[in-house]
């Protein structure tokens, strides 16, 4: 203990004014201020959860109450002083939302898009990160700058003319015109590029050695390697697709041929909205992505946090 | 960073220019076109769908902000016309003091979400996971399915809130059709689902943070508070920064949150719309396309020059 206070006072914390009574008696005040605050750690404990158990009520709360709504009936919903439990749970409103919404349609069309671009961007990233991180090119580093440079161009501003490309191919409200800007990413070759270059290059040369030609080396040996990271580029994917609201609302105008994000935009506004209906249409909705989630969950948060880039 | 050491013998083919400028902190100046034609193959994929669908835009952006568009898709040159327009344009700045609105209440979240990071840290907390989950929650969920629940926490005769404020004797306003309490409405949301990734990043920084420093301020008889504001806040201001910085990015580029909440077709949209929304309104819905790009070109403008400054002012409050 004692070693550690002579070792950390050199750091520049700003204790000054304090120090001269710590340095007066270190033995005595080491052994009672490690019971003081194991106490102390204790006590805030408490506090620590209350906030943090208040603060996770609120964060949850909208999805429960969605819950809870999309099991009352519309009137309960609607009711001024608030139904906090529905006298009769009504299952039919999940059942009601595959009648009144083209739900398996968009459900369908959520699910192709998330998985071609998903895949697309986990082959195009990994090949171009590895070899901006391994190989040697003429105009490599312009063109990992030009790359790069995307991600500080904010998505509205080549927004209009994909668009005019999309419509120019004739794949408005199709498939394609919904996938395509979707499948390349500047950020996940950046990923991807750092994940390469971190790799030992004593494998790469023993496999070159053998005889493995590029390809091989980079499928073989590098590729696995970098399993970890390719997990992060698809679950940010996934994410980001799945949750995607501007461009499916542009490419798309009708509403059996969009995705769920912009199929349940259509909703709002409509005057006779049935609340329990849309509550479970809602919840439908996000149940794969929050059950992705709620399963990986340790990594999709590190993985999000660490490569946290917008 | 690893560095990779350069391949035994350099290939013969060499010789090409200087390997040097082909940097990006990357491999060796030696070996240089070892690869043969295989970076094409790599690289080229991805730089043929990035140049269509990424460059190629940006530069008809910037292009077609200098336009003027008719109804059938024909267009003429215009100078800056769009840009005198827009700058005289009142839908402008109504739309941009929404956004600064908007950018304002969400990075209240920030220094909330330094406190709920130290304490999420806290050594032996349990329940930490579960915690990490319920506050990240609302970040993965999708904002459009987010939206219709709050739609209703909003409504103004049988929402939630405003019964939960009517048992506390207030009367709150009908928030998704008053053109200001819109705004907020929305920004409280942006706050709800924004704050478990600051919290998250928050407390990865935290980890950083030696724990010899706290015993060491304990001994010395730093209250926790004093350890606090003395040890975590100063160790603590590059992830603070990051945080700020991909904060005002995003909030800038409200979008998904506000027509979802708001709806197409609310009167109080035109008072209540974002810079994004204003852009997709000019460019989508009236389809004046050389309008929107200046205003597509004035965001990029916008978070270019607020980010600078961002960075300009780090130098005078994040530690090294």
């Amino acid at each position: 203990m004692s070693d550690n206070i002579t070792a950390v006072r050199p750091v520049d914390v700003p204790l000054t004014a304090q120090q001269p009574r710590a340095t007066a008696a270190i033995g005595r005040a080491t052994r009672a201020s490690a019971r003081r605050s194991a106490r102390r750690r204790g006590g805030s404990h408490v506090v620590a959860h209350i906030v943090l158990a208040t603060g996770g009520v609120i964060m949850a709360f909208p999805f429960v109450w969605q819950i809870i709504m999309s099991l009352s009936t519309n009137a309960e919903v609607q009711s001024v002083t608030p139904v906090f439990w529905p006298a009769e749970l009504q299952w039919g409103n999940y059942a009601e939302v595959f009648d009144r919404l083209p739900f398996l349609d968009q459900l369908q069309t959520s699910v192709l898009i998330t998985t071609i671009r998903t895949l697309a961007q986990i082959l195009f990233c990994t090949l171009a990160g590895y070899a901006f991180a391994r190989m040697r090119f003429r105009g490599r580093a312009i063109m990992l700058a030009l790359v790069l440079s995307i991600l500080m161009v904010p998505s509205q501003v080549y927004l209009l003319s994909q668009y005019q490309i999309v419509q120019g191919l004739g794949l408005l409200d199709s498939l394609g015109g919904l996938v395509l800007p979707g499948l390349f990413s500047a950020f996940g070759t950046f990923l991807m590029r750092t994940a390469f270059l971190a790799m030992p290059n004593e494998l790469e040369e023993a496999a070159r050695l053998d005889g493995a030609n590029p390809f091989q080396i980079f499928w073989k040996v590098m590729l696995p390697l970098a399993r970890p990271t390719i997990s992060v580029l698809a679950i940010t994917t996934v994410l980001w697709s799945w949750n995607e609201l501007l461009w499916p609302l542009v490419v798309t105008t009708f509403s059996d041929r969009m995705p769920l994000s912009a199929g349940l935009a259509t909703l709002i506004g409509d005057r006779t909205t049935d609340y329990p209906v849309v509550m479970a249409a809602s919840l439908l909705a996000m149940a794969p992505v929050l059950i992705m989630f709620i399963v990986l969950q340790r990594r999709v948060i590190d993985g999000l946090a660490s490569s946290g880039l917008k | 960073m690893a560095t990779v050491s350069p391949p035994l013998g350099s290939s013969p083919r060499a010789p090409r220019g200087r390997a040097g400028r082909a940097g990006g902190g990357a491999p060796s100046e030696e070996g240089r076109g070892r690869d043969g034609l295989w970076p094409v193959l790599f690289v080229g994929p991805l730089l043929l769908g990035v140049a269509v669908f990424y460059f190629w835009p940006i530069l008809q952006t910037a292009f077609y902000s200098l336009t003027d568009w008719g109804a059938f898709g024909g267009w003429t040159f215009a100078g800056i016309q769009n840009y005198l327009e827009l700058f005289a344009d009142p839908a402008l700045y109504l739309s941009l003091g929404n956004t600064l609105l908007y950018t304002a209440i969400v990075l209240l979240g920030i220094p909330l979400a330094v406190y709920l990071a130290s304490l999420l840290n806290l050594p032996g907390l349990r329940f930490a996971a579960l915690y990490r989950v319920l506050f990240f929650l609302p970040y993965v969920a999708m904002p459009t399915a987010v939206a219709m629940v709050w739609r209703v926490i909003f409504n103004g005769d049988f929402g939630l809130l405003n019964y939960g404020l009517g048992l506390v004797g207030i009367e709150g306003p009908y928030w998704i059709s008053t053109p200001g309490a819109a705004l907020v409405a929305v920004a409280i949301v942006g706050l709800w689902s924004s704050l478990g990734f600051s919290m998250i990043v928050l407390a990865a920084g935290l980890k950083n943070i030696p724990p010899e420093l706290y015993e060491a301020a304990e001994l010395d008889g730093a209250t926790r508070w004093r350890q606090f504001r003395s040890v975590t806040v100063p160790l603590l201001t590059p992830s603070i920064f990051f945080v700020t910085i991909v904060t005002v990015i995003s909030s800038f580029q409200l979008f998904d949150l506000l027509y979802a909440i708001l709806g197409s077709s609310n009167p109080v949209l035109p008072r209540s719309m974002s810079l994004v929304y204003f852009f997709y309104r000019e460019g989508f819905v009236s389809n004046d396309k050389g309008y929107a790009a200046a205003i597509a070109m004035f965001v990029f403008l916008i978070i270019g020059l607020v980010t600078a400054l961002q960075f300009r002012l780090q130098k005078r409050w994040v530690q090294a």
